[in-house]
């Protein structure tokens, strides 16, 4: 797995590994992509973070080479690809969101054919296809048909299923969806080892800012356009503060209520309200104060994360469960679970 | 890069996948040959009474034979193609079609894998040719085999236009009704379309299928033999080859256009 040879860091007058300019797509008159622009550096992992709608599944089927865009092009390389050009095809793994593996067929067969769609000769394949199992954990397994795998375990054969030809740039649908805490660390580890070995590029759409973190950069997809590119260290720095989190019934009406009286700039989210706002700690006692005992549910002081950013980038919530950056289970270890973040809404919801 | 190394290694892929799947699963083989037996033996003695080819004393279990023959195939290949409809979307099909491999490859390798479960099918079903009144070593393979691949490749390049097009399972099953078993009832598989019923006659002769179980009865009984269509095998062969031709033509046509989901 160390054949591909792409140097993780090429010098600066390299041009991206994949780039698109101006692709654009409509289904009749709805335009799902807008003028979409990005450039991927090889060996970087680089997301779309966007909510259900704004057309990350687009972006997925046309860079897989499921879709020929309405308009705009895709480079690869520097070197522009034409339509049905299978140059991109040949050098990318896909994972989807729905499964791709034979369920009759063994996990390891599943890889072998995999591989042999790539022409990848046979014995590397077996060999590759043995690396993986053994890295996925699926190596005692590796006889059983794909359907009688648990959901996570299919989930890591996918993977392994997109890397068995030794892609340089992985593309990646939603990739943890149902992936529990272990798998979704795991995952992550073995994109993060292929980088490292070999400098793999990988290219992923979320909505969670869990895996958002994850990423070197991040494209943030709103109604069909990037609106903005950068670090997740650098879109959560954008929002300044704190946010005040206000677990309650009643979120619109609410909001409004602690805006008037309290003169701050509050939102209905999820669950509740959110407050962005310098020295957030020190609103929490005046919203106490204000409103009657057991009006709230519980208040929270907690850093920005990457629905606060998304928030403020769009005005839209990401859509993923409880108040804006609580990420979840699968919380990556970054800034956004730092200890100013309070547990509260979200775990006691999951 | 070398685009037909990628599209050689489709099309044996998918191949290879429906041959593994088909003689993997038990269930599969024994409904493949208890199927088309409880067929063959329930209608055909049913309609043995009643049955009288004019001019003959054939019986109707032998008449009946070659048709059924035809049914096997006819059944497996809509029943494999079918599986693309789910396949492309949820399942292994996806990976293919994000591969390298050329549209046409891909129809290519999936109309192998279908027809040779299908002609598996039929070879199980054949293993009763003596039972039929067809011993082994008076069939004539060559053109047997020659007819039953043609068709076999006909019906799954149309099983896969269709379950292309369609796109959904429930749509499949209605086309499939009013459009693929119609093609075999009305092929003389079940009875013959006699002189005094001309729209039949001519509903027949129009019918591609009609050719390859006429070309099945000349196979298996030899020349003259009762239910063919009037004129020479060859004739039959030119029309399967031409039907699988099309259709190919088809599925890689449909499956070119626009996009995979």
């Amino acid at each position: 797995m160390t054949d591909a040879g792409a140097t993780p860091r090429p010098g600066a007058a390299a041009p991206p590994r994949l780039a698109a300019r101006g692709l654009s797509f409509a289904y009749g008159d709805r335009r799902v992509l807008d003028g979409v622009d990005f450039d991927v550096r090889a060996g970087e992992i680089f997301g779309f973070l966007g909510p259900n709608g704004a057309g990350k599944s687009t972006l997925f089927a046309i860079l897989a080479g499921l879709l020929p865009p309405a308009g705009g092009e895709i480079r690869l390389d520097g070197e522009r690809l034409g339509p049905r050009s299978r140059a991109l095809r040949a050098r990318m793994g896909v994972v989807f969101q729905e499964p791709s593996l034979d369920a009759k067929l063994s996990a390891r067969e599943n890889l072998l054919l995999g591989a042999a769609l790539f022409a990848v000769p046979r014995a590397d394949a077996a060999r590759r296809a043995d690396a993986l199992l053994e890295a996925a954990g699926l190596a005692e397994r590796a006889g059983d048909p794909a359907g009688r795998l648990s959901g996570g375990m299919r989930r890591r054969l996918e993977l392994a299923r997109a890397l068995v030809h030794a892609p340089e740039v992985l593309l990646l649908d939603e990739p943890t969806t149902g992936l529990d805490a272990a798998a979704f660390r795991r995952a992550w580890a073995e994109i993060e080892a292929q980088r490292r070995s070999r400098g793999l590029t990988a290219v992923l759409t979320t909505h969670r800012p869990d895996e958002a973190e994850r990423c070197d950069r991040l494209a943030v997809l709103s109604h069909g356009r990037v609106v903005a590119v950068d670090t997740p260290a650098a879109l959560r720095a954008s929002v300044s503060g704190d946010v005040v989190v206000v677990e309650a019934e009643g979120g619109a009406d609410l909001a409004g209520e602690i805006a008037s009286r309290l003169g701050v700039d509050a939102r209905a989210v999820a669950g509740g309200v959110a407050v962005a706002r310098d020295r957030g700690h020190e609103l929490v006692p005046r919203l106490v104060e204000a409103f009657p005992p057991g009006r709230f549910r519980s208040v929270a002081v907690r850093r920005p994360t990457l629905a606060d950013a998304f928030l403020r980038l769009t005005g839209e919530d990401l859509g993923e469960g409880p108040a804006p950056g609580a990420g979840g289970p699968l919380d990556a270890p970054g800034p956004s679970a730092s200890p100013g973040r309070a547990a509260t809404a979200a775990e006691a919801r999951r | 890069m070398n685009g037909a190394r990628y599209d050689a290694a489709a099309v044996a892929v998918l191949w290879r996948r429906d041959l593994l799947r088909f003689f993997r699963q038990p269930s599969r083989l024994v409904g493949a040959l208890g199927q088309p037996v409880l067929f063959w033996a329930v209608i055909g003695s049913g309609m043995a009474a009643t049955f009288r080819m004019p001019g003959t004393d054939v019986g109707y279990l032998a008449y009946f034979y070659p048709g059924v023959v035809l049914m096997v195939v006819l059944f497996a290949a809509i029943f494999t193609t079918l599986s693309v409809i789910e396949d492309r979307h949820a399942g292994f099909l996806q990976a293919v079609l994000a591969g390298p491999a050329s549209r046409g490859a891909i129809v290519l390798g999936k109309v192998a894998g279908s027809a040779s479960v299908a002609l598996s099918q039929a070879a199980l079903f054949l293993l009763l040719a003596p039972l039929a009144g067809f011993p082994y070593l008076s069939v004539n393979w060559p053109l047997l085999v020659a007819a039953l691949a043609l068709a076999a490749v006909g019906l799954a390049a149309l099983g896969f236009a269709v379950a292309w097009v369609v796109d959904n399972v429930q749509g499949y099953h209605a086309i499939q009704m009013t459009l693929l078993v119609p093609l075999w009832v009305v092929s003389g598989a079940m009875f013959p379309a006699g002189p005094d019923r001309p729209i039949l006659a001519a509903l027949v002769r129009a019918n591609p299928v009609a050719y390859a179980v006429s070309a099945a009865r000349l196979a298996l009984a030899g020349p003259g033999a009762p239910g063919a269509l009037p004129g020479p095998a060859g004739r039959d062969l030119a029309v399967l080859a031409l039907f699988a031709g099309a259709n190919l033509l088809l599925a890689v046509l449909v499956a070119r256009r626009g996009a995979a989901r």
